[in-house]
């Protein structure tokens, strides 16, 4: 029974990763129909921003200012790499069919994961781009000689437990701005039909690029949350998570924000607990299981309404 | 004529479909207050008149002057900034959002909160079956309830000219009713009107002016009564 309560905590503790990255997936698809596939890069990139801005200056003490300032700035970083990605990458190609953007976000992830590991250009103060070799996480907050809650013999690490409040407020805080604020408002209208949100007067344009600002700080503070607990980056990281992701989003109903999160835990435990209960090699093909099943199945996702693609 | 001066005033404005010209250089013009409609058959242009006019696609020749300023290269949210309200062909409602969001997406531009709490009032005071609907998804609402709703929704920016794309379509007689007694009353608070109309005899008894579209190109224009009257008018378009 521990061990079962064991995995659910971790289960739950990777789905919110999972969920917090699904956010920005399923989000820039509501407005643009496009399944962003840089949008892993975009989490490795936050997570990053995290490591240098940690590492700048010699570091300092882990407290919990500086671990607000790391996953504030991370967030800043990815937001503004977000802007720029829709900005010059998406937005010139609107009017084109939709699988060139696609195709383009493939480019764009590729430009990222192997721009990150080129040889540095410069060192001072740290070297940029990181290179291929992975890159040890700075410790945001010290815990000191108990850094782990036990309860009923589950064990949790404090910074796990810190990193799920902080999902969950984020979530919360999404939820809040998509569906009680003005902006809110607008970003659904424009995912339902951006040209009549224009005849509302909504600014769809910068509706978009507020979307892709959220979604991509979202992303970072995924990042950094995964990195406080699992240390280890290096420029690939995000791509599997970004794929986990994407089927998170899928198997909540992709355009649909309660469905991410949704979507983010249920596959997170599964994950777990099949991991878990049979071998740890089956972890990463149990998310792809799930989205051949979802496809197959009910491929509205959980939340999603069943749409007639019009021919 | 009134003596008003124009409001819209669209000269030569043409647009392309790929190769094919929907719009072959119309011009019309809207004076402050009135009521103009746009009659014609299917693909005449008039649809996509409305839309260029509002900026829903992009003309590709001519110009669309509204209040004395060229507006023509403008995005389509901007033209709304500046008075114009367009309720769009197949009425636009956004059927995931509830019937209070719609009406305060028509009011996005506004700040003044007050003023937009009793405009939404007004708007159930006109239709009360939005009052009882308010909090449902409109996805949820009959073809007439919908109609209402983006008549409702379109008043909502207080604009000074509202494009009205086939407000009467497939609804029952009793709504069509309802819903050109309330665009009578908006236009006798002093809003302008463009109406486009398949119900041709409706919308020049509500006109006070009208212009006959053909494969893109105006044919015929006059007074309201002046259309009602004329022989090719009620043979082509009143059915008689």
């Amino acid at each position: 029974m521990t061990e079962f309560f064991q995995h659910l905590v971790n289960g739950v503790s990777v789905g919110t990763i999972y969920a917090l990255i699904a956010l920005g997936y399923t989000m820039v698809y509501g407005v643009l129909k496009l399944i962003n596939f840089a949008h892993g890069d975009v989490y490795m990139v936050g997570a990053f921003s995290g490591y240098y801005l940690g590492t700048v200056g010699g570091g300092g003490q882990p407290s919990f200012i500086r671990a607000a300032y790391i996953t504030l700035g991370a967030m800043i970083v990815c937001g503004l790499l977000g802007y720029v990605i829709e900005r010059f990458a998406y937005r010139p190609l609107r009017d084109q069919a939709r699988l060139t953007s696609l195709i383009t976000a493939i480019g764009v992830s590729f430009l990222l994961e192997y721009g990150f590991q080129l040889t540095p250009w410069f060192r001072e103060p740290v070297p940029f781009p990181p290179g291929p070799s992975p890159r040890f996480f700075p410790t945001l907050l010290d815990f000191g000689p108990a850094p782990s809650l036990e309860f009923l013999g589950v064990t949790v690490p404090k910074i796990d437990a810190l990193g799920l409040v902080l999902a969950l407020a984020l979530m919360l805080l999404l939820q809040h701005i998509v569906y009680r604020t003005r902006f809110g408002t607008a970003m659904r209208a424009v995912s339902f039909d951006p040209q009549v949100a224009g005849l509302m007067g909504i600014p769809v344009n910068r509706i978009i690029s507020m979307t892709f600002v959220l979604g991509s700080a979202l992303a970072a503070a995924a990042g950094i949350i995964n990195a406080s607990s699992r240390p280890k980056i290096e420029p690939l990281f995000g791509l599997m998570s970004g794929l986990k992701a994407f089927v998170a989003a899928v198997l909540g109903g992709i355009g649909n924000v309660p469905g991410a999160m949704a979507g983010g835990l249920l596959l997170g435990v599964t994950e777990e607990y099949v991991a878990g209960y049979t071998s740890s090699s089956y972890r990463d093909a149990i998310a792809f299981a799930v989205l051949i099943l979802v496809l197959l199945l009910r491929p509205e996702g959980l939340f999603g309404r069943a749409t007639v693609e019009k021919v | 004529m009134s003596d008003a001066g124009p409001i819209l005033e669209v000269k030569d404005l043409r647009v392309h479909y790929g190769a094919i010209e929907a719009l072959r250089g119309i011009s019309l013009e809207v004076s402050d207050g009135q009521v103009v409609a746009l009659i014609g058959a299917n693909g005449a242009g008039k649809t996509t008149t409305l839309r260029a006019v509002s900026r829903m696609l992009r003309p590709s020749g001519g110009q669309v002057r509204f209040r004395g300023e060229d507006v023509t290269r403008l995005p389509s949210h901007a033209v709304v900034a500046r008075g114009m309200a367009h309720a769009p062909e197949g009425r636009g409602i956004f059927l995931n959002l509830s019937v209070r969001e719609n009406l305060d997406l028509g009011a996005y531009l506004r700040r003044d909160r007050a003023g937009i709490a009793s405009d939404v009032e007004r708007a159930y005071t006109l239709f009360p079956i939005l009052a009882e609907r308010r909090a449902q998804v409109a996805g949820t609402l009959s073809g007439g309830e919908q109609q209402m709703l983006a008549v409702a929704r379109a008043m909502m920016s207080r604009p000074k000219l509202m494009l009205l794309d086939e407000p009467s379509l497939g609804l029952a007689p009793q709504v069509v009713e309802r819903i050109f007694g309330v665009l009578r009353e908006v236009n006798a608070s002093g809003v302008a009107l463009l109406l486009v109309e398949q119900n041709a005899h409706k919308a020049l008894q509500l006109a006070h002016r009208a212009y006959v579209l053909e494969t893109g190109t105006v044919v015929m224009q006059g007074t309201g009564r002046e259309l009602l009257a004329s022989p090719e008018v009620r043979k082509a378009y009143l059915g008689e």
